[in-house]
């Protein structure tokens, strides 16, 4: 049935795709209502990450006493909630997970829910698509969305399963194969075009994604500023240059001798494989794609680490661990500069969170539960600083900062916060919810930030319109049979009630003394109401609001 | 409260000698050269040919089927198809030896549109972006960067380093107003709706009050709520144009946008892109050209005539340009490819010098490089110059480099 509905949707006008995508989202939801969610045990936790949390906890608050900032308040643990629901399932979490929560009063309950959204089938595919993206962009070509799609599946896969990150790494960087067959090879494949491989643009990418720091420069000239030079760009890149494409998909030939053109004289040299630190730990293998993944993937090579740790700390924090720097754009692991002037290492939490990641067999859960349990992911947003106080609190994670909502949130969020049940049947539909909101026109119209969607941003215009106006907003808000709204109403004649029910099930929350006091008496003061509106009206309207509200586009 | 009939009477009686700004004059509604100035780039994308527009070769190697004719501006002649912009060619000034060093759609875009070649460090703002934050305009209630038309998403201006609220307000169906720009629900509703906003805007605040002004949601929600009531909104709508305005434009989604962009302008937007797509011609390269010439040819001819009788092109900059130009040689499926050295654009209005030519390409096709060569900076510089922004101006760029608004210097030929 599904599959028959999207292929619908893909015959028909352009214009006509968010309300049929937006129907076939709520049948989905409708039809995968799930029978009970899976039962999980409450006590056994496989890895302890207690201690690892606890040192990481102390590293922050040593710089918190060295910068004079006080401890950060916590914020509460539904607020938490959320924000581990929509950094790992790319959606608020739904009422019926909220009821279960509540519920639960076990202890370490917000520990054990962290590992219980890493085993839930959405955290792989969300997570995944999150992952892929420095790896294979967000071009909307046709044949590259095929052979992302394929990387991604391949992801979640590994990623649902806990496959150590290495290995995942090895095989993006050395694979061989047809890219339907072995999609690691999409990695090499993204940058081909015109049936030649662009190794310089995927030296880059191997460097940005994986190393955490940015060469390209160096592809051309020197970097002005680091200490890259064009050689060791040469270098590096040539552990691609025996790599093509055949009728055999991405192989190598040992044969293949690599040239660059240099660019004063124009005559071709050949540059041999050279590493530009690290030299030890090259190893001789048979292709140089393999000591290229050797090398980069190396138990010595901190950059390794480093870079993944930052990048998995920016997708559940919104920022880089150090604001100030790119998230792929990391200083030298032993650059020198903070100890000189014998100022706070900044860097010194995110070395930890590195070092214990590859101690404990390089796997992404490791990262995601020590960095969920820590003080800085569960630190209140609110503060009383102001300026640049408040700047430096954040900087330092004394303060949380709020982070910008990405567009498949935004829908995921209002499509679960109008369902009620939880929208995660199985994986497949879950990411065909994921592939229905980009092929949505509000995600077009709300604007993709692309690779660069870790930059800290403000909203937009459009995106106020739409959020306001739009289409797929005004059906997920709309009293309906199958929608939150349609049915509330129906089921739920106490208004104090239903005004918690909406605020839970769109912030995760329930209303504060005013928010209670003006929308419960919206129900109350009908009679006065200049609107004249009936209940269902109201309802409607209650749920515009809220997905409206700046909440429910920041995370807080 | 003074009225201002009042405050004349007071301030007259008190004989108070300063001249009173003019209130009833919107800076919009000013005329000539005295008017704020705008800019309208019309983006050719795919890569014009410009053996087929600004600088043909009839007869030669390289020339194709194409012809030449005569245009006002003396001894300048542009590609047959042009008929319309030959009887306003004087208006003009003509460039024909761009050159650029990248020959990929995306690329040539990036550096076309900012001035600048791509850089994985730093996205540059485009020069719409640049001209729409250094001159804000004051009581405009609508986006002040407007893009019209539909190519791949690459070639929307963005705002680069400035942030996103400089990136252009894209529509892709000019002329028929502005989606999402309706509320839903009646006016006593939405009134209701808003109100319950306000009650939500605070409490997101509560302790986090400049956290919640950086998030720019309440700005945006109320630039967007004026937005929707504003009057300004009507000049996203052709309906109201006469009949024959609207055919000497040209019945095509550009020729809506060319004249979506004419009433944008008089209402004091700053910086307007209208994007003709189609001119990447690898095959059939004339008939593409033709094709696409039916579409510019009218379209750019009345918006010129319009800005000029309108008296609005002495204030209006328009820039004529797409990412490159084609191959000399015509390849054996009738096609020409991408050609990113000695290619055309055109200049107008904007109190820039018209009648000027610059640059010659070689008629055999065997020089690579054009005579007089000219980078899309300089062009750069030349509009922000003449629109009152200095081009030397350093930006830090948030990763700490300085970079100038345009990396060139003006070409004074083309400065009155």
């Amino acid at each position: 049935m599904l599959r028959r509905l999207r292929t619908a949707a893909g015959h028909v006008a352009k214009n006509a795709l968010p309300a049929i995508a937006a129907a076939a989202v709520l049948l989905i939801v409708m039809a995968a209502a799930r029978t009970t969610p899976q039962q999980r045990t409450a006590a056994a936790l496989p890895v302890s990450h207690q201690p690892a949390t606890l040192e990481l906890n102390g590293l922050l608050a040593d710089r918190w006493a060295d910068d004079g900032l006080p401890a950060p308040e916590a914020a509460d643990d539904l607020t938490v909630l959320r924000r581990l629901s929509l950094a790992l399932h790319g959606t608020v979490p739904s009422l019926e997970e909220i009821r279960e929560f509540e519920a639960d009063d076990a202890p370490n309950r917000l520990r054990r829910w962290t590992r219980r959204m890493i085993e839930d089938p959405r955290y792989g595919r969300y997570f995944a698509e999150r992952l892929a993206r420095p790896l294979v962009g967000v071009e909307p070509a046709p044949f590259v969305v095929f052979r992302r799609d394929r990387l991604t599946a391949w992801m979640a896969e590994r990623i649902g399963q806990d496959q150590p990150w290495d290995q995942t790494v090895r095989h993006l960087i050395a694979d061989e194969g047809i890219w339907t067959d072995t999609p690691a090879v999409n990695f090499i494949t993204k940058q081909v075009a015109n049936d030649d491989l662009d190794v310089d643009a995927l030296t880059a990418r191997t460097v940005r994604a994986f190393l955490g720091q940015r060469i390209d420069c160096a592809q051309c000239h020197d970097h002005p500023f680091d200490k890259w030079k064009q050689g060791e760009f040469e270098g590096l890149a040539a552990f691609y240059g025996q790599t093509g494409l055949s009728i055999g998909g991405v192989t190598d030939n040992p044969e293949a001798v690599y040239t660059v053109q240099d660019r004063e004289t124009l005559e071709d040299r050949v540059v041999d494989p050279s590493v530009p630190f690290g030299e030890d730990w090259l190893t001789d293998r048979d292709r140089r794609r393999l000591a290229l993944a050797d090398w980069i993937t190396a138990e010595q090579n901190a950059r390794f680490d480093r870079a993944i740790a930052n990048r998995v700390w920016t997708l559940m924090m919104g920022r880089p661990f150090v604001s100030t720097r790119p998230v792929d754009d990391l200083p030298d692991p032993a650059d020198p500069v903070d100890r000189l002037f014998d100022e706070p290492d900044e860097w010194a939490g995110l070395d930890f969170l590195a070092d214990d990641f590859r101690a404990s067999g390089r796997r992404i859960s490791r990262l995601v539960e020590v960095i969920a349990a820590s003080d800085a992911f569960r630190a209140s947003s609110r503060s009383e600083l102001y300026g640049s106080d408040l700047a430096a609190a954040e900087e330092s994670w004394a303060v949380r900062p709020l982070a910008r909502l990405r567009p498949e949130q935004v829908i995921g969020s209002m499509i679960q916060a109008s369902s009620v049940r939880t929208v995660d049947p199985d994986s497949h539909l879950f990411v065909r919810i994921l592939r229905l909101v980009r092929e949505n026109d509000f995600v077009k119209d709300f604007g993709d930030p692309g690779e660069s969607e870790l930059d800290v941003r403000p909203g937009t215009l459009p995106q106020a319109l739409l959020r306001m106006n739009g289409k797929l907003v005004k059906e997920l808000s709309d009293a309906s049979p199958m929608t939150a709204s349609g049915r509330l109403q129906i089921v739920q004649r106490d208004s104090d009630k239903l005004v918690e029910t909406a605020f839970l099930s769109c912030l995760t929350r329930r209303p504060t003394d005013a928010e209670r006091t003006f929308f419960v008496g919206e129900f109350e003061n009908r009679v006065d109401d200049p609107a004249n509106r009936s209940r269902e009206q109201i309802v409607e309207d209650l749920y515009w609001t809220l997905f409206n509200s700046p909440e429910f586009s920041w995370v807080r | 409260m003074l009225t201002r009939r009042q405050f004349l009477h007071t301030t007259a009686a008190a004989s108070i000698s300063f001249a009173l700004p003019a209130l009833s004059a919107r800076a919009a509604d000013r005329r000539g050269a005295e008017r704020q100035k705008s800019l309208i780039v019309v983006w050719l994308a795919g890569g014009p040919s410009q053996l087929e527009t600004w600088d043909p070769h009839p007869g030669t190697a390289i020339g194709g089927e194409t012809k030449a004719i005569d245009t006002r501006l003396a001894g300048v002649q542009i590609g047959e198809d042009y008929p319309a912009v030959a009887e306003v060619m004087d208006r003009f000034s003509v460039v024909r030896s761009l050159t650029s060093k990248e020959g990929d759609h995306e690329r040539g875009t990036y550096y076309l549109l900012t001035g600048y070649r791509p850089d994985p460090s730093v996205t540059h703002p485009s020069l719409g972006a640049i001209v729409t934050r250094e001159l804000p305009s004051k009581s405009l209630e609508i986006p002040a960067h407007v893009a019209l038309g539909s190519a791949a998403p690459f070639s929307q201006p963005r705002g680069g380093y400035f942030g996103p609220q400089f990136d252009a307000y894209k529509i892709s169906d000019p002329g028929r107003g502005l989606s999402n720009a309706t509320a839903r629900k009646g006016e006593d509703r939405q009134r209701r709706r808003l109100a319950g906003l306000e009650v939500m805007n605070r409490s997101f605040a509560a302790g986090r009050s400049e956290q919640a002004k950086r998030t720019r949601h309440e700005q945006t929600t109320q630039e967007a709520l004026q937005m929707m009531t504003s009057e300004q909104l009507a000049a996203f709508d052709i309906e109201s144009e006469p009949a024959e305005v609207k055919a000497a434009y040209g019945d095509s989604n550009f020729g809506r946008g060319c004249l979506v962009a004419r009433r944008l302008v008089e209402t004091g937007v700053r910086t307007i892109q209208v994007v003709l797509d189609g001119f990447d011609s690898h095959v059939d390269n004339f008939g593409i050209h033709r094709s696409r010439a039916n579409d510019l040819d009218p379209a750019l001819a009345a918006l010129v005539t319009e800005l000029e009788t309108r008296d609005l092109l002495a204030s209006t900059a328009v820039l004529v340009i797409g990412e490159f130009g084609r191959t000399p040689r015509v390849n054996p499926l009738g096609g020409r490819d991408h050609w990113p050295t000695g290619f055309s654009c055109l200049l107008a209005g904007g109190g820039l010098r018209s009648g000027v030519v610059i640059g010659e390409t070689d008629p055999t096709g065997e020089a690579l490089e054009p005579s007089d060569p000219i980078g899309i900076e300089q062009i750069y510089a030349t509009l922000l110059t003449t629109l009152g922004v200095d081009p030397a101006f350093e930006e830090y760029t948030p990763i700490g480099r300085p970079l100038r608004l345009a990396d060139a210097d003006p070409i004074d030929r083309l400065l009155a």
